[in-house]
């Protein structure tokens, strides 16, 4: 069966390491990826542990699929801990090669505890664990790292995940780095890796990863290649993410300069189809996959030729228009910038504009941004701010470091109003305005502001609801995706595959059977979806951060209506309408007003055991008003 | 009796090859029944984004690995040109793993003794399933015409337009 069967335990503080069998009730119940990994960090922490402290477990988990030749999910990782930013439970998931050497390695999931007294990377290779010195890394970003480690251990197939200076700089929003240009990228892992003095983990396995039915798993996997090659996977293949940009545009839904308007007029020279016409030189793909969807940019002349960057919507709108930057090559070098120091492109963008909307407002000045002048549309700017927060370098770059919810606090003045995070993640690029489904789904997000918690965006961009409302039914819908979505994460499928499982869960417990030989039923599967957001909900509520006040969205949301000339002209979430959605949410997740899963939910999915920590909790049934993001 | 003409062998395209390794994974489910890049017959490699390639043997003529092997433990058919390795003779020495220059055959991590292409007996599984069609099961005169092709259009792009 294509699970290793095996935890591996590492304490950095003693260098002792471990191994423990992992159960098969545990297997099935959690499936891998997230929802193991959210187990056993829930099993192996404690509550109210800072994110920074060497008792915050960081553990890097794979998937049952993993290691095998499934398109798409043979080469994944997942990465929990508690995260820097939310201060609640952090998850984030990564493909290319490195996951699959891990499982190779024999290890289903690896719990790192304890900090290193100096910088060390660890080197798994098959059974053997070993610290490794790297103070001479110290400063290097992450694909020099694999470089490094790799001539010096002497095998190039040594797969590496690392992080660059700003997850030694303990900016809270860096990610780790694995395979030159693929990201845990958010909820700032990275962080909580430089916490540790854990500059890298390097993986050689070579072990016999096997599934349970060679035959039919084969099967499965050609008939998988076969849809890859199909409409459910064409956007990835050719124009790539970046074909939302003029999408979304068109419909008023891609937020521009901080939230500001719903539609950039710069949008067709930061299009998909510019991108892919000047800019991208290649597409490749992640270990076993049949679809390839890597748009590897290059910027052909200015300032910034030469610049290499694997380019992706997401990045791209952040540090595009979400910073009124028109300018390709400003945006390719920025998101180099990004996976150079190891920060979430996603964040670093949205803080940028952040602080570019603060600067317009008069909040900060030049002498805030050390002579900056950090205007909307600045693109040699928006890029020194980019390694200014990498490095921590001046005022503003280390106050920024520490997020949108945190900068805020710091700037003062009102700056709060312009934050756009939900629990302190910040938002992607979506404009919650104009798509109020996922403005929903965004809110209720456990691990902060995400779009691929849900996908909620999918029903309002797709018009299958009045997406200028929030009301009934929603809730469901909501839910329906969460729980799909716990899924795909903790078998860890690429959520770009997400079209090609043309039946869903069916496809999805053939697969897990196929490889594993545990027999589930679709609605099994269903219910570990559900039983994976409600622990994701108890452990926000175990960490303080899981009641009503941090379900909400940010203020410009609300307060700011849409300005664009038009249909969206004036679009806005309203408060009362967002409490019908989280309302009527809350009742389809059979949790309390509060936002607190039921003593009877929690038996109803085989989580007794976590009903101490919803008790006391559940006793207060007004819970006092507390210092959300987005309550006022 | 072939001659090195005929002899098809596993090309790999560095043009559309983007180093997904499926390659190694199928190779290693039809020759070992498991799923392991280290027991592949044929290695794929990304020395950046841009530069991918999967390599397998190439079924050199007069192969230097054969004439490599102290023990007489390699061969090369004179049907097909594939190198047949004699297990019980090798001692997995790795002179003919030195005198490769492509680095297609290896030392099996488990047997110790070295293994290479065998084109699965005509019908090579890792082209069948390269999604990308970047391997070609073919021969080196069919490549020099490919080429030959393929460079003529693009040097008279304008004259085929003018004829269609």
């Amino acid at each position: 069966m294509s699970y290793a069967g095996r935890i591996l335990h590492v304490d950095l503080s003693t260098g002792k390491t471990e191994t423990e069998p992992l159960k098969e009730e545990m297997a099935k119940k959690f499936i891998g990826g997230i929802g193991l990994g959210m187990r056993l960090f829930l099993d192996n922490s404690k509550a109210g542990t800072d994110p920074f402290s060497p008792s915050n477990p960081i553990i890097f988990v794979t998937g049952p699929l993993s290691g095998t030749m499934a398109a798409s999910a043979g080469n994944s990782y997942a990465v929990v801990s508690k995260s820097p930013q939310t201060g609640g439970i952090a998850e984030s998931k990564s493909h290319g090669f490195f996951g699959a050497e891990l499982k190779r390695a024999g290890y289903d999931a690896v719990i790192i505890r304890g900090k290193s007294e100096k910088l060390v990377y660890l080197w798994i290779d098959d059974d053997s664990i070993q610290l490794i010195d790297a103070q001479h890394l110290k400063g290097k970003p992450p694909h020099e790292i694999e470089t490094a480690i790799r001539e010096e251990l002497g095998d190039f197939y040594i797969r590496v995940s690392a992080i660059g200076e700003a997850g030694e700089n303990l900016v809270r929003i860096a990610s780790i780095i694995n395979d030159e240009f693929r990201a845990i990228g958010r909820t700032g892992m990275g962080a909580v890796m430089g916490s540790k003095n854990l500059k890298a983990v390097a993986v050689r396995g070579t072990h016999d990863v096997n599934v349970a039915d060679l035959e039919g798993f084969v099967e499965f996997v050609k008939m998988i290649h076969e849809r890859m090659k199909g409409p459910a996977t064409r956007k990835y293949r050719t124009l790539g993410t970046p074909e939302n940009v003029l999408v979304l545009n068109a419909i008023k839904a891609l937020p521009t300069r901080n939230f500001t308007e719903a539609s950039f007029e710069g949008a067709e020279k930061v299009s998909g189809e510019y991108l892919n016409e000047r800019y991208i030189k290649k597409i490749v793909g992640c270990a076993t996959c049949g679809m390839r969807c890597d748009h590897i940019g290059m910027v052909p002349e200015g300032p910034y030729k030469g610049t290499t960057a694997r380019v992706e919507f997401e990045c791209l709108w952040a540090l595009g228009p979400n910073c009124g930057v028109d300018r390709l090559d400003a945006v390719i070098e920025a998101i180099y910038q990004c996976d150079y120091y190891g920060m979430d492109g996603i964040s670093t963008g949205v803080i940028v504009g952040f602080a570019m909307d603060c600067y317009e407002q008069g909040i900060l000045t030049k002498k805030d941004t050390d002579g900056l002048d950090l205007r909307f549309g600045n693109a040699e700017a928006m890029v020194e701010m980019v390694k200014k927060i990498g490095s921590r370098k001046g005022w503003l770059g280390d106050v920024l470091a520490e997020g949108s919810m945190r900068a805020a606090e710091k700037i003062g003045k009102g700056a709060a109003k312009y934050a756009n995070h939900i629990k302190g993640l910040e938002l992607p690029g979506y404009d919650l305005r104009t798509l109020q489904t996922a403005a929903l789904g965004f809110a209720v997000s456990f691990r902060g502001a995400c779009h691929l918690r849900s996908g909620a965006y999918s029903p309002d961009v797709k018009g299958k609801v009045n997406r200028f409302k929030i009301e009934k039914g929603r809730g469901k819908i909501v839910m329906k995706g969460e729980d799909t979505y716990n899924i795909i994460d903790s078998l860890i499928l690429c959520k770009f595959s997400r079209g090609v499982y043309y039946e869903e869960l069916e496809d999805m417990v053939k697969y897990y059977t196929l490889a594993t030989g545990i027999e589930m039923t679709p609605e099994e599967l269903s219910q570990a979806g559900e039983r994976i957001n409600n622990l994701a909900k108890v452990l926000n509520i175990r960490e303080g951060k899981g009641t009503r006040e941090y379900d909400q969205v940010p203020p410009k949301i609300k307060n700011v209506p849409v300005p664009d000339e038009g249909f969206a002209k004036g679009a806005h979430v309203t408060q009362k309408e967002f409490d019908v959605g989280l309302d009527d949410y809350y009742e389809v997740r059979g949790w309390t007003k509060d936002g607190i899963p039921t003593v009877e939910k929690l038996k109803e999915l085989g989580l007794q055991d976590l009903v101490p920590i919803v008790k006391k909790k559940l006793a207060k049934t007004q819970t006092p008003k507390r210092k959300g993001n987005g309550g006022k | 009796m072939a001659t090195i003409h005929e002899r098809k062998f596993v090309s790999g395209d560095p043009a559309k090859c983007v180093g997904c390794c499926v390659c190694e994974y199928i190779c290693s489910m039809e020759h070992e029944k498991t799923f392991n890049p280290t027991k592949s017959r044929i290695r794929a490699v990304r020395l950046n984004p841009f530069v991918n390639i999967a390599i397998a043997c190439r079924l050199c003529e007069d192969a230097p690995c054969v004439a490599a092997c102290p023990r007489d433990a390699l061969e090369q058919s004179e049907e097909t040109g594939l190198i047949i390795v004699d297990e019980e003779k090798c001692n997995g020495c790795g002179w003919c793993i030195e005198a490769c220059d492509y680095g297609a055959i290896q030392l099996h991590p488990e047997t110790k003794v070295v293994f290479v292409c065998d084109m699965c007996d005509g019908e090579p599984k890792c082209v069948e399933w390269c999604p990308e069609e970047a391997l070609d099961f073919t021969t080196k005169d069919v490549l020099a015409q490919k080429a030959r092709i393929a460079i003529v259009k693009k040097l008279f792009q304008e004259a085929l337009k003018a004829t269609l």
